[in-house]
């Protein structure tokens, strides 16, 4: 690790309290770009990670989980439930008479609860207005960055079930 | 407008020194905003940006560590002809 060392061989207290007025300029500024190559190397190292997570992932698996009965819930209501986990808040939205659309109620923005409003037929989210289509989850308006985490449901006779969750 | 021979070596050196750090500082303003962009991506489930954000990355950070060697050897350059003046 040569590149690593100071090529002088003073000692660095003698180089940074250095009688000379000029070579003080010169540490500075050799520490500084250390400092940044440095940096540099820690974006890369971090790219790295992203990059080995992506490589070793694994599709997560889902409870089937039953979470409303057909008929429970009004046209235009809406329920909450828990998926995949106790901590993870979903709302299930009934759009039409044999339809129902589940979402994460976490806003990708900053983690608010979002709740469905029936007057606008959307899913809002109240601490900076960030709305969401009801139909796809898509953000129709506000900061939120991506798509609401979709819940696949399925029919099972008279039971709505909870399958897996789907990120966009 | 000074001739660039007639200035002291010290002086030229740290001129240098300064426009390898702006680009240094180009560089990482670069990797910062392209690690901020892959993990978003990542988190947001797509994962076929990742290989290329790391690609570029690495030869970002290539490119930075042979601007500091250059620093460094003009550093050591300047250096040495102060010390034998």
């Amino acid at each position: 690790m040569k590149w690593l060392r100071r090529s002088s061989s003073d000692p660095l207290w003698k180089e940074e309290f250095s009688v000379r007025a000029g070579d003080e300029r010169y540490v500075t500024r050799r520490q500084l770009t250390k400092f940044l190559v440095l940096t540099s190397l820690g974006m890369f190292v971090g790219n790295l990670w992203i990059l080995v997570r992506s490589l070793f992932y694994q599709a997560p698996t889902y409870p089937h989980l039953t979470i409303a009965r057909m008929g429970e819930i009004p046209v235009g209501g809406a329920k909450l439930f828990t998926f995949p986990s106790k901590e993870d808040r979903c709302i299930l939205v009934r759009t039409a008479e044999n339809e129902h659309v589940g979402y994460s109620q976490k806003c990708t923005h900053l983690s608010c609860a979002v709740y469905y409003s029936p007057e606008s037929d959307r899913l809002e989210c109240p601490c900076h207005k960030g709305f969401f289509s009801v139909v796809d989850g898509s953000v129709l308006q506000g900061p939120p960055p991506r798509p609401l985490p979709r819940i696949i449901l399925e029919n099972r006779g008279d039971e709505i079930v909870a399958v897996a969750v789907k990120v966009s | 407008m000074s001739n660039n021979a007639e200035r002291p070596p010290q002086t030229r050196g740290l001129t240098a020194i300064a426009g390898a750090m702006s680009l240094i500082a180009v560089l990482l303003i670069v990797q910062i905003w392209l690690l901020s962009a892959a993990l978003e991506s990542f988190l947001a489930g797509k994962r076929g940006s990742a290989l290329p954000a790391a690609i570029f990355s690495g030869v970002m950070f290539l490119i930075c560590f042979g601007l500091y060697l250059f620093v460094d050897r003009v550093d050591s350059n300047v250096r040495d002809s102060s010390r034998e003046q």
